[in-house]
């Protein structure tokens, strides 16, 4: 601290000895500037001059600072009175920085009738009374009022300025320093939040309201508040008897709170015993767990028309109640779909039978491991995926596994292994057949495909394209064609299934080190999360699992790039369909529109819409037998608002944008 | 992670002495002697908190507070404004600008802990 004193003093020698020059400047007319200056001057020398132990200097100064505080405002004028007693004062102001700060001589320097009479005439020029000398001098303190007396109970509430946050104020700090005076119970008034959709982050929104006992003033907790920049404060204070009939109203409230917050926890926790006993089983007739579906369907739906009402509407508290209902839905949305989950483990164990008896009559050597059996999937997938796994499984044990010999031969063990695992991975459950035979063979895929005409014999495919070759129809590599597999209707067929239950097929082969194939389904078929895209007037809905990012595009790149429908996102070309084009729906002519990336089977495209509306849970209806079979239209939904959406069959998309946009990709390379 | 606190004062010995007085209590304390120099320090170093003075040449406290708040540095960060008895209208004018909440001069050590503990917690 000492150095700061020094420090002052030696600010306080420098400013005066400067003042000195401000003020005879001032003789031959003065600038605004100038008189800012001597002000500033005098300012500092007070303000510093009361804070480092030189209160009589401020004192001094403080009817000189009054002064050039008038002149800067107008009211006085410079004058050669003024510039007289400024300079006498200035010698002065050097006298008690000599001296060395309070203490008996600087008082008596204060009390002689030279810095007396100074005080006076500058008075007088200023027309100030003598009280004002002592105003400056005097540090306010912070009112603390009596503590250890009686205990009082305030009700506060405070809701700060919508703004103030943006000032640096901290409401938390505000609540902090209330509960340090005593017992406080804070809640929040929420009243004043508008809807998501109108929230400024930055804004202070929330109320406080504070229940506070504590035997310190009223004053203490004014002085809480001395900053708080507020829209809306009250303080009451009452009787302590008052308070406590207060306090049981308030018990009951608390009390009515916590029941209706409890009952989402009470279904937990309903929810986690009925999985307890999920293994004493119950048999329910499929059909009226389909109603069951049904009906969740329906609420699903009736739940996103709610959804839409409440943002209409805009109000607070229906808000609230709509997102719980919300929260509600999805859990009950969830469980249903779980009575439908039955482990995989069922459709494995068939295939021990099937394999030892293929193996047999091969004349190979098998072995088969099932892993994940315990995942679960939906019913439909349990019902449907029996074949396409038989046929993959076929065709690893005739195509894929070699005989011992061979293996031998290749310093491989005598046995083949195929491998059928299961897991789940977000929203899909992968489902794979391995085997560790001799790999897909390339270049008799190529050759098949080439003789059978599905490709250009000049094209370069790269080895997902090779691979999916296989799925094409009446693909067949097998030179014999036997009883067990090889009669090409195989692969089409487990792709056809694959993409009726909105899943996708992925192939890896190493040559000499087998393959694996892997089908991709969704844990549930009847309600999918959905990306809304906007097409002219009408809405689609595109399967979200299947969504990878969107990205815009002027009318004007998709004009200079006509005939090649291909988009570069980063590093890689992507084809991409105009969907207006191929269901023929006319589209606003938008200047930018949007392209959602969609990956199916490792193919990645483009889809063209108007706009991106947003995402959310889709109840799946079938399309009638009319509509059933446009290419492109995986089903139908009704939206919130009671219209109808088409849902995207994003595989068949693929397909046919691989069809046109492949073949001028294929021109273009 | 010490709290920074910028002190802008044309007064060198105010400077000292926020500086002596709070970073004995564990903040790193940083000067600027005008409003101008004071948003330079704001941006450049992103203090937690901000005491200035009203009175300074070149830019004034309340050109500084207003310029500040429209800075994303000075965004909801405390600013204290070193006021005085006799001015008594510039806490209204400092509060419109922005200022988070003041101190009146003369101002002593346990004061200037307060304030600063008050605000930023």
């Amino acid at each position: 601290m000492e150095q700061a004193v020094a420090a002052f003093v030696q600010e306080a020698r420098d400013l005066l000895g400067g003042l000195e020059d401000q003020i005879l400047e001032l003789e031959g007319g003065s600038t605004p500037a100038q008189i800012d200056e001597v002000f500033r001057t005098l300012h500092t020398v007070k303000g510093s001059g009361a804070m480092f132990g030189y209160t009589d200097l401020a004192r001094f100064t403080h009817c000189f600072e009054n002064a050039f505080e008038l002149v800067r405002a107008g009211t006085l004028a410079v004058g050669p009175d003024l510039i007289e007693l400024s300079l006498a004062a200035r010698d002065l102001m050097v006298e008690f920085l000599d001296i060395g700060g309070d203490g008996p001589s600087s008082a008596a320097l204060l009390a002689s009738d030279r810095a007396v009479g100074l005080m006076g005439k500058i008075d007088q020029i200023t027309g100030a009374g003598a009280t004002t000398a002592a105003s400056g001098g005097a540090a306010p303190t912070a009112a603390k009022t009596a503590i250890g007396g009686p205990d009082r109970r305030f009700e506060i509430f405070f809701r700060p300025d919508i703004g103030a946050l943006r000032n640096g104020m901290r409401p938390e700090l505000l609540t902090r320093e209330l509960t340090s005076l005593g017992m406080a119970r804070v809640t929040f008034d929420v009243s004043t939040v508008p809807p998501l959709s109108r929230l400024d982050p930055g804004a202070a929104h929330l109320g406080w309201h504070v229940s506070l006992t504590s035997d310190c003033g009223r004053a203490a907790i004014d002085d809480v508040f001395i900053f708080a920049d507020e829209a809306e404060l009250t303080i009451d204070e009452q009787d302590i008897e008052m308070a406590e009939s207060a306090d049981t109203a308030d018990g009951a409230a608390v009390e009515t709170a916590s029941v209706s917050g409890d009952s989402p926890r009470k279904q937990g926790g309903g929810g986690a015993q009925g999985n307890g006993r999920a293994s004493e089983s119950i048999r329910v007739a499929s059909s009226r767990m389909d109603a069951m579906m049904d009906s969740l369907g329906e609420l699903v739906i009736a739940q996103a028309r709610l959804d839409a009402v409440s943002e209409s509407i805009g109000d607070t508290t229906l808000a609230t109640v709509v997102e719980e209902v919300q929260r509600l839905v999805t859990g009950l949305r969830d469980a249903t779909l779980s009575i439908r989950l039955l482990p995989i483990e069922t459709v494995f164990s068939k295939f021990k039978r099937v394999v030892r008896d293929l193996a047999k009559e091969l004349g190979k050597d098998v072995q088969l491991l099932a892993e994940g059996g315990e995942t679960e999937v939906d019913k439909t997938v349990i019902d449907r995926i029996g074949d396409p796994l038989a046929h993959l499984v076929r065709n690893a044990i005739d195509h894929g596994l070699e005989t011992s010999e061979v293996r031998v031969a290749a310093g491989k063990s005598p046995r083949g292994t195929v491998r059928m695992s299961a897991r789940q991975e977000g929203s899909e459950v992968l489902i794979s057949v391995e085997d560790n035979g001799r790999g897909l063979d390339r270049e008799a895929i190529r050759a098949r495909a080439i003789e059978k005409g599905l490709v250009d014999p000049t094209a370069d495919l790269s080895e997902n394209d090779l691979y999916n070759l296989i799925f094409q129809p009446g693909f067949s590599t097998a030179v014999t064609i036997s009883s067990v597999s090889g009669r090409g209707v195989g692969m089409d067929a487990v792709r056809s299934m694959i993409d009726a239950l909105g899943g996708g097929v992925d192939v890896v082969s190493r040559p000499g080190l087998g393959s694996r194939i892997t089908l991709r389904l969704p844990v549930t078929m009847a309600i999918i999360e959905g990306l809304r895209v906007r097409l002219g007037e009408s809405i689609y809905v595109i399967p979200l699992s299947t969504v990878e990012e969107c990205v815009e595009i002027s009318a004007a790149d998709m004009q200079n790039g006509s005939g090649r429908m291909v988009l570069q996102i980063r590093d890689q070309m992507v084809p991409y369909l105009a969907l207006d084009e191929i269901f023929g729906q006319p589209n606003a002519g938008e200047d930018i529109r949007r392209i959602v990336i969609v990956r199916i089977n490792g193919n990645q495209i483009g889809l063209v819409v108007d706009d991106i509306i947003g995402q959310g849970q889709t109840v799946i209806k079938s399309l009638s037998s009319y509509h059933r079979d446009i290419p492109g239209l995986g089903g139908a939904t009704i939206l919130g608002d009671g219209r109808v959406a088409l849902i995207l069959d994003v595989a068949t998309l693929v397909r046919l944008a691989k069809m046109r946009g492949g073949a001028s990709l294929n021109k273009a390379a | 992670m010490p709290k920074t606190v910028l002190t802008i004062d044309d007064s060198k010995a105010i400077r000292d002495m926020v500086a002596f007085t709070l970073e004995p209590q564990g903040f790193n304390v940083i000067g600027a002697a005008n409003g101008a120099e004071g948003l330079e320090a704001l941006r450049a170093r992103r203090p937690d908190m901000v005491i200035t003075d009203l009175n300074m040449p070149v830019m004034n406290g309340l050109d500084f507070i207003a310029k500040a708040r429209s800075d994303p540095a000075g965004m909801g960060i405390p600013i204290v404004m070193l006021t005085t008895e006799s001015a008594p209208d510039m806490k209204q004018r400092g509060k419109a600008a922005g200022a988070t909440g003041w101190m009146d001069k003369p101002f002593d050590a346990d004061r200037l802990v307060a304030v600063t503990r008050k605000l930023m917690g």
